[in-house]
This record gives C-alpha cells, sequence and structure tokens, in this order.
C-alpha cells in the first residue's frame, strides 16, 4: 500500500537568534526562531546554563506575548480625569520633555518628591544608580512585597539564601525537603531538579497546605497549618539536638555557635558579642584553652565555649541554642496541634534527616583549603537539601521562620557542603559586607549612597534626627528596621496620606500596583484619582512604564511604553540578580532580535534619555552624555574601575570579571548565545565561604575586592542590637507603641509566633487562604497571552472537602468569601488534596473588563477574581487606637498568606464579586483573528 | 454526542427517503407515471437532502468525493457507495417506470437492496465506534433499519403493514434505549481504565483548559436526566403511538399526511436523543459522562 | 489508505511519567508552538481575547485527584496527546485515507490534503486525542513531531519531539516501543508502565509510568526511630553529652 511520500526534513527557520527569555524572571535562554524577518518558534537554548534547552509554557507561548494585541503603541498622555483612561498619543519628545519640565523642578528643590519604584524588572543596579543620580531616598524594587523575608533571613544568617542566591545540590542530594513553594523564580531549575531527583529515586517531601505541582509529585505531603512552619521546625531542631544528631565539626568550624556572648542581663551589651580590640568576635580554642577570634589562623573554636570575664559571664552561642530548642514548648508532641501534623510524623522526618544527613552521608574526594589555612582532604556531604520560598516568607512571623530553616539546615551542615544547598556566586556574601542603607537627600545632589542595604544595629536607620522616617515607604523605620528590600506596597498609601510627607511625582515601572500587586486593590484605586479640598490630585503627578495595557495604566498621566523582551536590550548582571549557577557564575542580555513596529522605546534607554536631559551625575560628565541609550550603558558603565555590569570579554575580550570596558561586549554575548558562564574551579566548588580558593575566584571576579571569610550567624547579632534598643538601651530607641514589638521580635535567635495572636481573628474568621502561581502564568500578564488564556482562563477557589460538605456547596456553586477587611463572591471547586481549613486560588488570573485588550465578557473579568481584595495593608484595629501593619515587624514584607475568611453558600451568579467598573482601552480593541 | 442538527437531519431525511425507496422497489406493483414521479422524486429528493446534510458537516465539503475512497475498511466510505449505489439504481428503476412504465423487476429488487445497504451502513458507521458504548451494538443497525422501513411504509401509503411496523419500532426503541442506559457500564471503561490510576476514588480536578474545545463541544454533550426522559415521551408518542393511532382512524389523506410529520418528527427526536444522550469515553477524561 | 499495515518496522511512541510530572502544560505550548509553523495547517484559535478562546491543541495535560482509604489524597498530573495505536480505530474508520499508520515507525497521521474534516476519527479515538481545526477544516493531531525526528536541518540532539524536548521535569520519553532493549521500553518494564484503556482494543503505544507509593511514613517510622535515639532531653544533658562527645573528636 503506498502511504504518502513525507517531507521529513523541513526547514525549519530562517535564522535563529538566541536571547534571554522574559515571560517570568527564570531568565531561561531561547532559540527565537525568525522566519520572513517575525519570529515563528521559540525553544531552550541547550547551552544555557539555567534551563539547559527546556522551556515552560510561559517561555513557548512568548510568541503570543510578543504579538498581543494589548502592547502600547506610543508615549501617551492622559486627557480626561486620572482613571478615566482617557488618553492622547504624543510624540517621545514630547513626552520626555513633560517628564523632564516635572522632575527638574523637583531635582533643584527636594529631590525626595520624586518616589521611583519598581516591579519585575530585572534592571535594579540600573535604576537605583539612576535614582541614587536624581537624589531621591525614594527607590525600591518589589521584594518588599514579595519575599523580602527569604531573601533578609538568608542574607542575615548565611550570607544568602534561596532562589537567585543558592539552590538544591540537585546532583548529590537524597533527600529533598520543599517548603511552600509552587513555583518560586527558579521554575525550570526546580523542575529539572526534581525530576534528576526523581530518576535517581531520591525522596522529596513537600510542606504544603495545598498538594499540587511540585508538592504532588513528592512521595510525602505535609499538609501544614498555614503559618506554623517555624514550629514545625523548631520542633525538629528539637529533636535532632536531643538526639545529639548535628554537624559538631560543621557548627565549630564555620558558624557562630562557637561564639561567646554577653550573659549579664539587664546590661548595654547584653546578648552581644564578646570581641577583641579589633572587634573580631571571640571563641575559645580547643587546642590552647584560651580566647582567640574567630578567625585566628589554625584555632579549632570550642563549642561548649564559656568564660568568665570582669565578673561577666560569657556562654557560646551553642549553650544559647541548646538551652532555647531542648525546652518542652518543641517536642513534637507540643507542637503537633498547632502544625496540624501527627507527632510520630514530625519524629519520623527528623529521624529520616538524622539517617540522611549523618548515615547517608558521602565523601568527594576533593581537598581544599580553609580560611584559617587549614587543608582539608575531602569534602563531606550531607544529603539533605531545602529550599523554601513564598510559603514561609509571606507572613507575618516569615522572618524569623525563613531563619529557623537556616538554623535547622545550618544544625545539619548541610549548607554549602555536597548534597546540601549550595550558593549562586556573587553569594555568599554576609550582611555585613553589603552597604547600609542611605537616605540622605539634597537638592540638586545625588544620593549620599545606595537605597538599600542591610542595617547592623538602629544606627543604621533611615530615620531623620526626630526619628522620623526619612523614605516614603518608611523602610528603615522602627516599624520595619530590616526592610532591606523596601516596601513597595506602602508607596501609594503612604503618599496618598502625606505620611512621613507629601511626593508630587510616582513614578512606576513594570508594576501593577493598581490591581494584583497591591493590598486592597479598590481603596488603592481610589487613592490614585483622590483629590485635595481644592481639588489637587493628592499624589499630584504618576510616570508609568508598562508595555502593556494593564490595569495600572489607566492611573497614569504620563505613560512612556515600553518595548517587548524580544525588543530591546537587557541586562542580567552580576552587580544585580545574576542567572548563576552554584558551579559558574553567569550573566546574560537580551538584544533586539526584532524591531519594534510601533512607537514604543526600551525603558532603560528612556531612563538614559531622561538622565541625559536632567544632567543626572553618573550619566553625564562636564556637561557630555555619557551613554547614548542602555545598550551604551551596559558595555561602558563602571561602577568601580574595571567592574561594569557584564563581566565577560572584558578589556580586549580577553579578561573576565575584572577589565576595561570593551566595545565589542555585547557582539561577543550575542555570538556566544546571549550569555557567558564562569565556571567555578574544582576545590572551590563547595564550603565557599571558607574555602580560599573560592575566596580568590570571587576576588578575581570582581564580587570584592579582598577575600572575607565569615561565619553563618546562628545568633544575630544585628538582632539583638535592636532588642537592646528597645529593652531602652542605646540612642536609637523605637517609638513607646513599637517597644514591646521590637523587644520580643527581634529574637537573635529564631522563634516563632503565632500571628493569629496579632489578628485576634481565628474564631470569626476561621479558613485560612492563600495564592498559589499557576506554573503556566505569570502574574497579570499572562493573561492577554491567546495561548496561556485557554488553560488558565478563570480561578475558582478551591475548598476542602470538609468545608464544602459544611457549608452545602458543590463544584460550580459561588460562595461569598469574608475577611476582616471585606467580601468577595466567586465560583468553588472541591478538592481532597488540601489541608482541611484551607482554601485557595490561582494568583492574578482576575482582570479588570477593558483591560489588556480582552473583551469585557472575558472570563478573567466575569469569573475571575482576585484574593486581594480581602488583604488590607494594615490589620484590623485591635482597639489601641493603632492601625498595625499587616507585614512582618522586621522586614515590613507584606503578609499576604496571614489572611482569614469565613464561607458562606451564595445563590448562582454570573459575575464575581467585586466587579470593579470596566476601564476604558488605551489600546483598539483585539482583532478577532490571532495575529 | 453533540447532537448536530446537520446530522440529525442525515440520519432522519436518508433513512425516510431510503425506507420509501426500498418499498418501490419491492412493490410487485409499482406506480408509475406522474404518480411514480412523485414518489421517486420524494425518494431520491429525501435521501439526497440527507447526504447533502451530512456534507454540511464536513470540514472540507469540496473534498466529500474522496470519501468514495475506502470502502474496504471504512463504514463511511461504503455508506457513501451504498447510497451512491442505491440512489443511482432506484433513479433508474424509477425513470424506466416513470418515463417508459417499464417494472425493470431485479433492479428494484436490487435496488431495495441497496436502500437497506445504505441505511446500514449509516448505522454501521455508528455501531462500530467502541468508543460510544450505546451504538456499539447490534440493535444500533436494527432499529435504523426498521425505523427506515416504519417511515418508508408510512410514506408510500402502506398502511396495514405501517400499523405494525410502528408498534414494532416503538418496542424496539423503548428497549434500545432501557439497553443502551446500561451499556457504558458494561463496556467496563472507567476513569479508572482510562487513567490507569489504582489505589482509590479517582475525580477529575482541573481540567486542561478552563474553557471548552473541540472534544468538549463534539463528544461532551450532557443533557439533563429529567429533560432526556421528557424527550423519550415526545419521541415515542410522535414516532409510534400518534401515528398509529392516526391510521387506525377513519381512513383520510389528512390524517395519514399528519401520521407522516408526527413520525419524522418523532424520529428527529429520537436521533437528537441517539447523539445527545450517547457517551463518549474521552468525556471520562473531563469526569464527565 | 485506511487500512492497517499489519506490521511497523518500529513502533516510536512516548513513555510518560505520571510520578515525575508536575503538570506545568510546557510540553503543551510547545507543541502548539511547533505545530503552528510546521506540520499542516497552523493550529487555529478562535476568540483568542473573546468571551470564549478555544483552539487546537495535539497534548493537553489533565489532573486527577486520587483519594485512597487509608492516606491523604493525591493529584496526578496527566498529559495525554495521541498513543499512535498499534490497533488504530480512527485509522480504519477515515473514508478518506486521509488518516494512516506509518509502516516505518508507526506513527499514525492524518494527511491533511486528503482528509475531508468528517470528523469520524476523533470519534473513534476513545482517547480525545484528534481535534479538528475550524479554521483550516481538517483533522489534527499528534504527529509525534514526524518533522522534527528525522529533520536533518535539525541538530542531531534535537530531533526528538518538541514537547520531549522541553518538559523542563524530564517525564516524557521517546523512543521505539517495539524494541524490548530501547530505553523507553526498559522504562516500561522497571517501572511497570501501563496502557490506557487497554478493553479498548487500541494497543496504544505510548505508555504511562505510574506514580511511585505515596505517604509511607508510617511503615518506615519504626525503622527509623533509632536515629532520635535521644542522647539528652534537657539543656544541661546535652551540654554535658557535647562535652563528652567533643573529647572524643
Ligand atoms: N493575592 C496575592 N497577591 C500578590 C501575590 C500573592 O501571592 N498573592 N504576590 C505578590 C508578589 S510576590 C508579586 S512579585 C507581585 C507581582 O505583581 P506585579 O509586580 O504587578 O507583576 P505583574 O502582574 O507581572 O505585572 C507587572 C506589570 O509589568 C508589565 N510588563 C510586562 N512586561 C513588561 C515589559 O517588558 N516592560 C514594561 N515596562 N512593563 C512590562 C505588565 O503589563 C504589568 O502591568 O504580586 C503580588 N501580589
Ligand atoms: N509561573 C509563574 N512563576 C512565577 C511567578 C508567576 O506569577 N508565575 N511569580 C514569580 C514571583 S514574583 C515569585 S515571588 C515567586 C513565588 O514563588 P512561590 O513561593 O512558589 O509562590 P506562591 O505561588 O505564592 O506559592 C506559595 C506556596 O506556599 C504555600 N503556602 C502558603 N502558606 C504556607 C505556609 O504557611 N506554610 C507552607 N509550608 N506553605 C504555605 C502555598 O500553598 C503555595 O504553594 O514565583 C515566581 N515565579
Ligand atoms: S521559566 Fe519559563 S517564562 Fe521563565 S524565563 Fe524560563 S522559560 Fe521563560
Ligand atoms: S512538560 Fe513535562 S512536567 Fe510539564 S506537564 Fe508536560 S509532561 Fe508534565
Ligand atoms: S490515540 Fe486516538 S488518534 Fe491516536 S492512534 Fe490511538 S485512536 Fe488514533
Ligand atoms: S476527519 Fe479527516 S482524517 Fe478524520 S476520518 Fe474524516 S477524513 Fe479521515
Ligand atoms: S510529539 Fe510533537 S506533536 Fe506530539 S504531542 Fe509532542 S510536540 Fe505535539
Ligand atoms: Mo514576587
Amino acid at each position: 500500500m503506498s502511504q504518502p511520500d513525507l517531507p521529513l526534513s523541513p526547514p525549519v527557520s530562517d535564522e535563529v537568534r538566541q536571547t534571554t527569555c522574559y515571560m517570568c524572571a527564570c531568565r531561561c535562554g531561547i532559540n527565537v526562531h525568525l522566519r520572513g524577518g517575525t519570529v515563528s518558534y521559540i525553544e531552550g537554548n541547550r547551552h544555557h546554563p539555567v534551563n539547559k534547552g527546556v522551556l515552560c509554557a510561559k517561555g513557548s507561548a512568548g510568541i503570543m506575548q510578543h504579538t498581543a494585541p494589548s502592547r502600547l503603541r506610543a508615549p501617551l498622555r492622559r486627557v480626561g480625569p486620572r482613571g478615566s483612561g482617557e488618553f492622547e498619543e504624543i510624540s517621545w519628545d514630547e513626552a520626555l520633555e513633560t517628564a523632564v519640565s516635572w522632575l527638574k523642578p523637583l531635582r533643584e528643590s527636594a529631590p525626595e518628591k520624586l518616589a521611583f519604584f519598581t516591579g519585575r524588572d530585572q534592571s535594579q543596579s540600573f535604576t537605583s544608580f539612576w535614582a541614587q543620580g536624581f537624589g531621591t531616598p525614594n527607590y525600591a524594587a518589589h521584594g518588599g512585597f514579595c519575599s523580602v523575608n527569604m531573601a533578609a533571613a538568608g542574607i542575615y544568617t548565611m550570607g544568602g539564601a534561596f532562589w537567585e542566591f543558592g539552590a538544591p545540590d540537585w546532583d548529590n542530594t537524597k533527600l529533598f525537603m520543599l517548603f511552600g513553594v509552587a513555583e518560586d523564580h527558579d521554575s525550570n531549575p526546580i523542575k529539572m531538579g526534581l525530576g534528576q531527583l526523581k530518576a535517581r529515586g531520591a525522596k522529596v517531601i513537600g510542606v504544603n497546605p495545598i498538594r499540587t505541582g511540585y508538592n504532588a509529585v513528592a512521595d510525602e505531603w505535609v499538609g501544614i497549618t498555614p503559618g506554623t512552619d517555624g514550629l514545625f521546625i523548631l520542633s525538629l531542631v528539637h529533636c535532632l539536638l536531643s538526639a545529639g544528631r548535628i554537624d559538631l565539626d560543621y557548627l565549630a568550624r564555620y558558624t557562630n555557635a562557637p561564639v561567646l556572648v554577653n550573659g549579664q542581663a539587664g546590661a548595654a551589651d547584653f546578648g552581644l558579642f564578646l570581641r577583641d580590640a579589633d572587634g573580631k568576635p571571640q571563641v575559645i580554642d580547643r587546642h590552647t584553652g584560651k580566647l582567640a577570634a574567630w578567625d585566628a589562623p589554625g584555632i579549632l573554636p570550642d563549642l561548649r565555649g564559656e568564660l568568665v570575664q570582669d565578673g561577666v559571664t560569657h556562654r557560646s552561642v551553642m549553650h544559647q541554642i541548646a538551652q532555647t530548642y531542648l525546652t518542652d514548648a518543641y517536642t513534637p508532641e507540643a507542637v503537633a496541634e498547632r502544625c496540624g501534623i501527627p507527632a510520630a510524623r514530625i519524629r519520623a522526618i527528623a529521624a529520616l534527616l538524622a539517617k540522611t544527613a549523618f548515615e547517608d552521608a558521602i565523601e568527594i574526594d576533593q581537598p581544599w583549603t580553609d580560611f584559617r589555612g587549614e587543608r582539608h582532604a575531602t569534602m563531606t556531604g550531607r544529603p539533605v537539601a531545602f529550599h523554601a520560598m513564598r510559603g514561609i516568607s509571606a507572613h507575618a512571623n516569615g522572618f524569623q521562620t525563613c531563619r529557623a530553616l537556616h538554623l535547622l539546615q545550618i544544625l545539619l551542615g548541610a549548607v554549602e557542603t555536597p548534597g546540601g544547598m549550595r550558593f549562586k556566586p556573587p553569594y555568599p556574601k554576609p550582611a555585613d559586607a553589603h552597604p547600609k542603607p542611605h537616605a540622605k537627600a539634597a537638592p540638586d545632589q545625588p544620593l549620599d549612597g545606595p537605597h538599600l542595604g542591610y542595617p547592623q544595629g538602629p544606627d543604621d536607620l533611615a530615620l531623620d534626627a526626630d526619628g522620623q522616617p526619612l523614605r516614603i515607604d518608611k523602610a528603615f523605620s522602627w516599624e520595619n528596621p530590616l526592610s532591606v528590600h523596601g516596601l513597595m506596597h506602602m508607596v501609594i498609601s503612604n503618599a496618598h496620606a502625606g505620611d512621613p510627607y507629601k511626593i508630587d511625582t510616582l513614578m512606576l515601572y513594570m508594576a501593577n500596583m493598581a490591581w494584583n500587586s497591591s493590598m486592597n486593590t479598590r481603596a488603592v484605586m481610589e487613592m490614585l484619582t483622590d483629590t485635595d479640598a481644592d481639588g489637587a490630585y493628592k499624589i499630584p503627578r504618576i510616570i508609568y512604564s508598562d508595555a502593556y495595557s494593564s490595569e495600572m495604566v489607566t492611573y497614569a498621566d504620563l505613560i512612556l511604553p515600553d518595548t517587548t523582551y524580544l525588543e530591546r536590550h537587557d541586562c542580567i548582571s552580576l552587580l544585580d540578580r545574576p542567572i548563576s549557577e552554584p558551579h559558574a557564575a553567569a550573566d546574560a542580555i537580551r538584544w533586539p532580535v526584532v524591531a519594534p513596529d510601533r512607537d514604543v522605546r526600551g525603558f532603560q534607554s528612556v531612563l538614559v534619555d531622561l538622565a541625559n536631559r536632567l544632567g543626572l551625575p553618573g550619566f553625564v560628565e562636564g556637561g557630555v552624555p555619557l551613554y547614548a541609550d542602555y545598550a551604551e550603558y551596559i558595555t561602558r558603565h563602571q561602577r568601580k574601575p574595571g567592574i561594569g555590569p557584564l563581566a565577560g570579554w572584558r578589556g580586549s575580550g580577553e579578561d573576565t570579571g575584572r577589565g576595561a570596558p570593551n566595545a565589542q561586549q555585547l557582539d561577543r554575548y550575542i555570538a556566544n548565545g546571549g550569555f557567558a558562564t564562569f565556571p567555578i574551579p574544582p576545590e572551590a566548588q563547595f564550603y565557599k565561604p571558607w574555602n580560599r580558593a573560592y575566596q580568590d575566584y570571587a576576588v578575581g571576579m570582581g564580587f570584592y575586592d579582598a577575600p572575607q571569610p565569615y561565619l553563618f550567624q546562628l545568633y544575630a547579632e544585628p538582632l539583638q542590637r535592636f532588642r537592646l534598643a528597645g529593652q531602652g538601651h542605646g540612642p536609637h530607641q523605637p517609638p513607646e507603641h513599637l517597644r514591646a514589638q521590637v523587644a520580643e521580635r527581634f529574637d537573635p535567635l529564631p522563634l516563632w509566633y503565632d500571628t493569629e495572636h496579632d489578628t485576634g481573628q481565628a474564631d470569626e474568621y476561621p479558613v485560612h487562604a492563600l495564592t498559589q502561581r499557576p506554573m503556566a502564568m505569570y502574574h497579570s500578564w499572562g493573561s492577554q497571552n491567546a495561548w496561556l488564556r485557554q488553560i488558565h482562563g478563570q480561578n475558582p477557589l478551591y475548598v476542602p472537602t470538609r468545608l464544602m460538605r459544611a457549608h452545602g456547596l458543590q463544584d460550580g456553586d459561588w460562595a461569598h468569601v469574608t475577611s476582616a477587611h471585606g467580601r468577595i463572591t466567586v465560583p468553588v471547586v472541591e478538592m481532597a488534596a488540601l489541608n482541611d481549613n484551607t482554601v485557595w486560588t490561582w494568583n492574578a488570573i482576575g482582570k479588570r473588563k477593558g483591560a489588556w485588550a480582552l473583551s469585557e465578557d472575558a472570563p478573567e473579568a466575569t469569573k475571575g477574581f482576585l484574593l486581594n481584595n480581602l488583604i488590607h495593608e494594615l490589620l484590623p484595629p485591635k482597639g489601641d487606637g493603632l492601625r498595625w501593619s499587616n507585614s512582618d515587624p522586621i522586614t515590613g514584607q507584606a503578609a499576604w498568606f496571614d489572611l482569614r475568611v469565613r464561607l458562606e453558600k451564595a445563590p448562582p451568579q454570573t459575575q464575581s464579586q467585586p466587579a470593579t467598573p470596566a476601564q476604558s482601552s488605551p489600546v483598539p480593541p483585539a482583532p478577532k483573528a490571532r495575529p | 454526542m453533540y447532537p448536530a442538527p446537520s446530522i440529525i437531519a442525515f440520519t432522519t431525511l436518508s433513512g425516510l427517503g431510503f425506507g420509501l425507496l426500498f418499498w418501490l422497489g419491492v412493490d410487485g406493483t409499482p406506480p408509475t407515471g406522474w404518480v411514480a414521479l412523485v414518489f421517486f422524486a420524494l425518494g431520491l429528493g429525501l435521501a439526497g437532502a440527507g447526504l447533502l446534510a451530512s456534507a454540511a458537516h464536513l470540514g472540507r465539503p469540496e473534498r466529500a468525493l474522496k470519501a468514495f475512497t475506502q470502502w474496504r475498511s471504512s463504514w463511511l466510505s461504503r455508506e457513501a457507495w451504498a447510497a451512491a449505489a442505491a440512489m443511482t439504481l432506484m433513479g433508474v428503476y424509477g425513470a424506466a417506470l416513470v418515463l417508459w412504465q417499464v417494472d425493470l423487476r431485479l433492479l428494484g429488487w436490487l435496488g431495495a437492496l441497496a436502500c437497506g445497504g445504505a441505511v446500514f451502513t449509516t448505522a454501521m458507521i455508528y455501531t462500530q465506534l467502541r468508543t460510544v458504548p450505546r451504538w456499539h451494538h447490534w440493535s444500533t443497525p436494527a432499529l435504523f433499519l426498521l425505523l427506515a422501513l416504519t417511515g418508508g411504509a408510512l410514506l408510500s401509503g402502506r398502511v396495514s403493514v405501517a400499523i405494525p411496523l410502528l408498534m414494532l419500532s416503538g418496542l424496539v426503541q423503548g428497549l434500545v434505549w432501557w439497553d443502551g442506559d446500561r451499556r457504558f457500564a458494561r463496556s467496563g471503561t472507567t476513569m479508572a481504565t482510562a487513567t490507569g490510576l489504582t489505589g482509590g476514588d479517582i475525580r477529575a480536578f482541573e481540567p486542561p483548559h478552563t474553557g471548552d474545545n473541540y472534544l468538549l463541544r463534539e463528544m461532551v454533550y450532557v443533557v439533563g436526566r429529567k429533560h432526556a426522559a421528557k424527550l423519550r415521551v415526545i419521541a415515542i408518542t410522535l414516532m409510534s403511538a400518534l401515528p398509529t393511532a392516526l391510521l387506525l382512524l377513519p381512513f383520510g389523506h389528512v390524517w395519514a399526511a399528519l401520521a407522516v410529520l408526527s413520525h419524522i418528527a418523532g424520529v428527529a427526536t429520537a436521533r437528537w436523543l441517539f447523539f445527545a444522550q450517547a457517551e463518549h469515553v474521552v468525556g471520562l477524561y473531563y469526569g464527565k459522562r | 489508505m485506511t487500512c492497517l499495515p499489519d506490521k511497523t518496522d518500529r513502533q516510536l511512541g512516548l513513555v510518560i511519567d505520571l510520578d515525575t510530572c508536575v503538570g506545568c502544560h510546557a510540553c503543551v505550548v510547545s507543541c502548539k508552538g511547533w505545530n503552528t509553523e510546521h506540520y499542516g495547517a497552523p493550529l487555529s484559535d478562535q476568540d483568542p481575547y473573546g468571551a470564549d478562546p478555544s483552539g487546537t491543541f495535539l497534548n493537553r495535560v489533565h489532573s486527577y485527584e486520587l483519594r485512597p482509604e487509608d492516606a491523604p489524597a493525591q493529584l496526578v498530573h496527566f498529559p495525554k496527546s495521541c498513543l499512535h495505536c498499534v490497533d488504530a480505530p480512527c485509522v480504519t474508520v477515515c473514508p478518506t485515507g486521509a488518516s494512516y499508520k506509518r509502516t516505518e515507525d508507526g506513527i499514525v497521521l492524518v494527511n491533511e490534503s486528503d482528509c475531508i474534516g468528517c470528523g469520524l476519527c476523533a470519534w473513534a479515538c476513545p482517547y480525545g486525542a484528534r481535534e479538528l481545526d475550524l479554521a483550516a477544516g481538517v483533522m489534527k493531531k499528534c504527529t509525534l513531531c514526524v518533522d522534527r525526528i528525522y529533520n536533518d536541518n535539525l541538530p542531531p540532539q534535537d530531533r526528538t519531539p518538541a514537547c520531549v524536548r522541553t518538559c523542563p521535569a524530564g517525564a516524557r520519553h521517546f523512543g521505539d516501543l517495539s524494541d524490548p532493549a530501547s530505553e523507553v521500553s526498559q522504562l516500561v518494564a522497571e517501572r511497570g508502565g501501563f496502557e490506557l484503556m487497554p478493553e479498548q482494543g487500541t494497543a496504544p503505544a505510548n505508555r504511562y509510568l505510574p506514580p511511585r507509593p505515596k505517604d509511607r511514613w508510617q511503615d518506615d517510622a519504626s525503622v527509623l526511630a533509632p536515629f532520635l535515639e535521644p542522647v539528652a532531653q534537657e539543656p544541661k544533658g546535652f551540654l554535658g553529652w557535647l562535652d563528652r562527645t567533643l573529647e572524643k573528636l
């Protein structure tokens, strides 16, 4: 029988251009196929360090994003009232001159009146440099509502955290425990890693109230009660301590467990480290029994260290750890009920950790030398790896919970050892090697230093002489002293309230603040349009850069339309949030693989243009602009001599890390597939904070100028400094109403507290309500994607079987969901693989009618909904006359997942509630057919 | 299955047409001249209209002729041949009667056989589908043939044959419904065999897409149980009971015409249910049946 | 020609690991992208920005909840595309010969220039693996990326289906299931790979690897208990133990 003659080798495309995906922040390498000059297919780049050829659903759908009808087409100036969505198209010159006419007077009189906040972009080293040049202290990115707890706890504890800072040693780990992760930024690497573990038959434990995605493939599911991970983890710590299953050698050498702490209660230096004249924390050397600086060559610090000096007893951190966690408060039996995990199971998990870390330890035949000069013949691996994300960090006890997890990892000796968690360069980098916050603004002057940093104590807060916050978001104030990423979620409400002061211009970049990235969405929309008695807007001017017709666009006075990610230069820099992997530093670029077909410009280039017009220092020298556009900034900017945004092909193309700018650098990156990797030598692969070979590598790369080994801070002294201030010591003390909070929560050893006590709502609102990221959607911007919206076009509320029965609900029914703050009415679907007392939905599927060039009856707008309408940036009044922030008292991290609700069955509906009235679209309606 | 109007029209009308042509073909004393013209035109017209309607269902109707190529394996292709053969044979047979008043008996018998074949092959298109347990049964062609015979008898005015056939087809239809409701369960295809998942109750959680798609539109049509029961009563009344009653009334053309219309409406309703109630196993993947 | 070949030289297919699939839909979209630009008519979408968006996809990911009696409920992500059945009913029902099974490798394909879009093959497929494209009016189905796996214009390591190449978790495997020595056949043998709806008699080529047993901690608890044998119950004892242990180090 004949069958058709198939062409088995059809041409694939005319040309392939390699760049970096930006359908999410994972930043995989992509091969963009072009046919007839237009994008025809996108696949993963096999040689790329992040994704090694694979690509997620969003990445493959990039072509639909790139051609979305919602793309903005030209600069827009508001003509109707703010929020009306009435705009006129203007030229770029007009747009830039308008911006300059607003910004220039501010810079000359009061630079702090510009607040510049950025969202999902990845050019923070550049945008912050711009803001620093402008002179405003009011700059930050979105980390404050995202996962600052994770970042801050990680940096303060061990000089690195999960996600961009570190990753499990997928090659070697035998037991992987995942806390509170639905997707994370390391989207593809986590999936690849899980696949690797599965192929090897390694064990995966998922700790999550919801069993989907990664937790669905986990061998063991721990359906924990939200907000109680800290307690669970500390109970594991209790079990391991009482069984002596901790890595004593590791603790003694590489952590501050042997460091001596002042034990004189009530003293001004109570709880601080015993230091020598050079300020170095002291340990007792087991060889000599004498005091020694922690880093003295040849010493072996003594974990039991105890010393009486001048009548004051100093005991090692290890003493305190034992004293704290061996108490009955942390026995499995004591925590089981609160965590919703049987005591026997907590023990089983602790035992499995103990067994895997110590009985199944691995040994890698790789000699290395530590910072004290000692040569080690092998590398000992503790093959237990942990990873965690917002499930533990987006709670008001998240900072301490993340610290607790790091404590557990470190006690097991499972950080920077084979099989454990490994840092990604330029991490590790301890908190005290980071800058401190800077917030002093002066007319016509750049800011006195970088905006964000890691305070080491009350002296470093961003407060004026009266103790008032210097920043509009009140970052680094007593309300949240370690808000190391700023507090973007407070900017609009503070600016609206003129508290701590009024601003003039709010400039936002790539953040949908009028919708899914705000708490209290409806009120935020009102604040953005609210006027004074004299009719002037409370937030006088809003400049916004978006690439698409988002909900936020409606509220801008001036819109600077960005390109899509395939049409511009970008730089994924080691100065910023690079794409390194544990075995190699790496950076990457984006470049215009196709030219825009609209009157849009890459926003970074627009910022360069604005800087030139404003004459900002760092951009203009002697009246002459240094860079014509962002591409030129990427190649020519030097942060320090020899160190620029990209580390590859510096100098004449031979230099790596350090070297003179190279005009051909971008071409070299393009020729190499859009990225560069800088492998870490085998000897330097593990033990990075203490490994001489790694320290030398890091100096060579320009991460720092001299080796800077450090100890993991199980006991976080900076926290104790704040606590002492809360207890009445020192020149800088918290205001009275915050004193107790600071004194209690700033425990230098990880602790757990019940955030329910803060809200006091458990009875009235008994059910936890959470969101998860869908793997095939990125926040709000996936819904304009013709392919992805077919997968997630609406989001039901998933309700556990128990609550479905209790409320007489069936799939497709509707329910009122009420929090202390508001009520929404939404469709429900039953789910059995879910914590009994938790409901959840996919994040950011709900859309406002008229946005994203979708038709007004799109399911995203009729059935879809946001949980954000139930979440307030402040807690409900407690009756003390104060409004407390719905955030972590240490970092200010928005406590999205502390939400509590009540359910009631609702009659059938055709529209989810609240139904925000339609916005009018700045782009024409979408065509009937896909582009 | 989605009760596509084109397919309901196709099966109903072509069944009726071929039924009529069948009776004309086996008629020992066939009509001739104008009367023959009317009968043959009606028969061929109904069958032809049915086929046209079915072509409307195609994604690429302009290529419909390609459907003749796979008679060795495909019931749809065989149906095309059988229908074409039946229409050609009956066309020639009818033409002879109309134009020359000649009864080409052998051709009549052959034509009748082909008409039966056309209805049978039509039914086999559905019967062969193991994926639709309700159809995958010998009773499907039996009922199709029976209804074609009944409708044909009715149309050709064979009252004495029509009355028992009406009663019989009503009875068979009832049995087919009764048994059909049990066939899915009997087929052994379940969510467990569909997914291969064992060790507990299985429930469809998130579908692959939040909107609908071709599969859901085409194969996962859901009729309310009460609605279906009502329609069954209506169908059997219109298809069998009412025409029988009308035919039992003292003879009158008006009643006969009404009986025909009622029967057609009844068969169309039954056909609607034939499709709408047919559960395709793919529904299991969506947690639906 | 709609008769099935008596025998094919090879039987290529996919093996999908339900223990590993995280339900990310990457395979779905990459398949959509590849097949919109390659084999046959593009995969169209209807009402893409409107109230009822829907389109043609050749691969879709379902998810199921499994509720064991004595353990917590589980969730299983379940990708599904054409299974390239050995006894493919979709082929034999086709009136035009557009549907056929290749003798070389067992891939079931639609020759779109012969397809009249009658839809019967989709009805005949128990798995919902065929979708009629509303814009093109022809039947679409997984081609097993026949235009990739032999394509000399692709680097050798890319001559694999788009969905397999992209799957981040490595849950999809491609190979010759008629060769017992192939990697896919070995996986099937080792992990107890199974067929979907065996009772339908389609003899699918694709296999699924079952989820591994889950939530077995109680079975291990007693084995593990010795690892938690306490050295101390309270801080004092612990510090004593620390003393003793450090001496020995
Ligand atoms: N209920 C609830 N709310 C949450 C969370 C939660 O878990 N639950 N998570 C929070 C977290 S962690 C985050 S990070 C935020 C994220 O929320 P957002 O930061 O608001 O993120 P997106 O919705 O992705 O959109 C940002 C904006 O960037 C625009 N954009 C996309 N591409 C480009 C481009 O190339 N250039 C420019 N200039 N603009 C572009 C989009 O059109 C969109 O308007 O949401 C927060 N909100
Ligand atoms: N596809 C996709 N990828 C993304 C994004 C996206 O929008 N789409 N967004 C990116 C951004 S901005 C961020 S911040 C990251 C966030 O990545 P993730 O941290 O994975 O973010 P979420 O989806 O919010 O998932 C939080 C998880 O924590 C669980 N959880 C909630 N409360 C608790 C608790 O108390 N304990 C435990 N153990 N678990 C809990 C939830 O059930 C959920 O599974 O993802 C990034 N990656
Ligand atoms: S994870 Fe997906 S969307 Fe994110 S960068 Fe990688 S391919 Fe792109
Ligand atoms: S790409 Fe892989 S992990 Fe993702 S849904 Fe498909 S098979 Fe599952
Ligand atoms: S899965 Fe369906 S379409 Fe594919 S060969 Fe089998 S029956 Fe045919
Ligand atoms: S739709 Fe096309 S491939 Fe399918 S049976 Fe009809 S003609 Fe054959
Ligand atoms: S093999 Fe090719 S056509 Fe088939 S599902 Fe995978 S990507 Fe799609
Ligand atoms: Mo985030």
